[in-house]
């Protein structure tokens, strides 16, 4: 697909001729310099964006407008002031279609699956305060959990952990990767920190600089659950290098 | 340490209004001035216990004709802010609009009311309406036209339609804007009422000033005066708090503890 848009009476190619297909279940993390289009082939993805030629298909379904049941997260967590942690956290059940009707029924049996949910990603005992009462890394998780609540098929997450310190990184790169495990959702994210990709990704595609295209497709040849000694590893560390080479070449040209 | 940091809160305003009082009536002593030009405070709290009924009657009513033309405009306002924000159509054709008649000095609107209504109640209300319903269209317009667009994103993403869109996140983000327009909107409310009871008027503050200005009674006319300041700062004073009391996320948590 390829992706333009007009910004100053110009022509933007955002994304040119990129072809990938994500496989049910599975972790595909998309790497590469700012500026290289991975927001918006995310987008594309959840159909806020329509590609200008090019399909975009999910589940053999192509995507002609926003889907209806898709878990985003972005860098700036965005959860809503006036709303409780819990609350946001509930936000997407008071939209999407199953839940929307039983919601005011069913919000006890709701607000509980919440609650496990936020203790699984160490938010126990957190529902009841405000947004701007707990810290950046909490939000994130916070947002993960908003991602999440509605047990979406696709999760789509746009560097979800760029804002925090490396150690809070690090820490929900293994909180990620156990709800994933447990519950196997296919997860799109892209992210400019190539440790990152390979720690959490089956597969890494990266991508170039605008106009943005795939350069480069590797698996990652890492047994789950991964560790952050697995960082250390002689094979995370050939793919970094290949990685991070292949990138070098493109920007040098 | 805290008992004095209330201390230093409340002690300087208040000592600045005492000695405002004093040397307003040090002034009036030592160059003698006289009465019908400017009253003592002294003068004025006389003149204010002698017309006691009366300055009352008539502040309970202007405070009727001011709360009654603001409740209009905030009707009006969160309606017309609500429209404008939500479609781009409706903004572009009634913004015009709505500035060009913001921009009309209200005082001339008043004979036109008169000539229409008479004397009395109803042009007093409709130019409290008149003239504080605009800053209630604008700050709930902003509200929505600032709204995040990642917000906006997380909602489609999840098969939001504009409507839930709008329900979920426009009208509480607009909200703090709009209790912050209730603040100005009240004064200026109150300003349209005083003006419409001054040009034309047979009740209220304004009118009793202008009668009293008429017969020469000055320090009931400068007693109006500080009864028109003491209700104005009210009215603020009480939608600032409604405004912290409703929207208090919006500073924060300075307002509410963690």
């Amino acid at each position: 697909m390829t992706l333009e848009y007009p910004h100053e009476g110009e022509t933007v190619r955002a994304i040119e001729d990129v072809t990938l297909s994500v496989p049910r279940g599975a972790f595909v993390v998309v790497a590469g310099p700012s500026g290289c289009g991975k927001t918006t082939l995310l987008k594309s993805l959840a159909g806020l964006l329509l590609p200008t030629r090019g399909t975009v298909s999910v589940g053999s379904v192509p995507v002609r407008g926003p889907l209806k049941n898709v878990g985003m997260a972005f860098q700036n967590p965005i959860l809503l002031p006036w709303r409780k942690i819990m609350d946001n956290v509930l936000l997407p059940l008071e939209i999407v279609a199953p839940h929307k009707k039983r919601f005011h029924r069913e919000r006890k049996a709701y607000v509980s699956q919440a609650r496990e949910l936020l203790a699984s990603v160490g938010l126990e005992g957190f529902g009841d305060r405000h947004p701007w009462q707990v810290s950046g890394g909490q939000h994130q998780r916070a947002s993960l959990c908003r991602a999440l609540i509605h047990q979406p098929e696709l999760l789509l997450l746009d560097e979800p952990f760029g804002a925090l310190d490396a150690f809070t990184r690090e820490e929900l790169w293994q909180v990620l990767q156990g709800l994933w495990l447990q519950r196997r959702f296919t997860v799109f994210l892209v992210t400019h920190d190539l440790r990152e990709a390979i720690f959490l990704a089956d597969e890494v595609y990266v991508m170039s600089p605008r106009p943005g295209r795939v350069i480069y497709q590797t698996p990652v040849p890492l047994r789950r659950p991964r560790t952050l000694e697995d960082t250390f590893s002689a094979a995370f560390t050939d793919t970094y290098h290949e990685i991070r080479r292949r990138i070098g070449e493109v920007i040098a040209r | 340490m805290r008992r004095r940091a209330r201390w230093a809160e409340w002690v300087p305003p208040i000592a600045i209004f005492v000695a405002a009082f004093v040397v307003w009536e040090l002034v009036v002593d030592v160059f003698n001035i006289p009465t019908f030009i400017l009253p003592g405070p002294s003068a004025v709290w006389a003149a204010f216990l002698k017309w006691r009924d009366a300055i009352l009657f008539n502040a309970q009513y202007t405070l009727y004709t001011t709360l009654v033309g603001f409740a209009m405009s905030v009707v009006a306002g969160m309606g017309l802010g609500l429209a404008v924000g939500y479609s781009a159509i409706v903004y572009r054709s009634l913004y015009p609009l709505l500035v060009a008649f913001n921009s009309v000095p209200k005082v001339a609107i008043v004979p036109v009311l008169v000539v229409w209504f008479g004397i009395g109640t109803i042009p007093a209300v409709l130019t409290a309406f008149l003239i504080s319903f605009f800053p209630i269209v604008v700050n709930v317009a902003t509200g929505l036209a600032t709204l995040e667009p990642e917000w906006q994103d997380v909602l489609r993403s999840l098969g939001a339609s504009k409507r839930e869109i709008f329900l979920k996140i426009g009208i509480p983000r607009s909200l703090p804007y709009f209790f912050a327009s209730l603040k100005v909107a009240v004064t200026l409310a109150f300003v349209g009422a005083v003006i419409a009871e001054t040009v034309a008027g047979n009740r209220g503050i304004g009118y009793m000033q202008i009668s009293a200005s008429a017969r020469f009674e000055v320090p009931l006319v400068y007693a109006g005066l500080v009864v028109l300041a003491a209700m104005g700062v009210a009215l603020y004073a009480v939608f600032a708090i409604i405004e912290k009391r409703l929207t208090g996320w919006a500073y924060r948590g300075q307002s509410l503890g963690a």
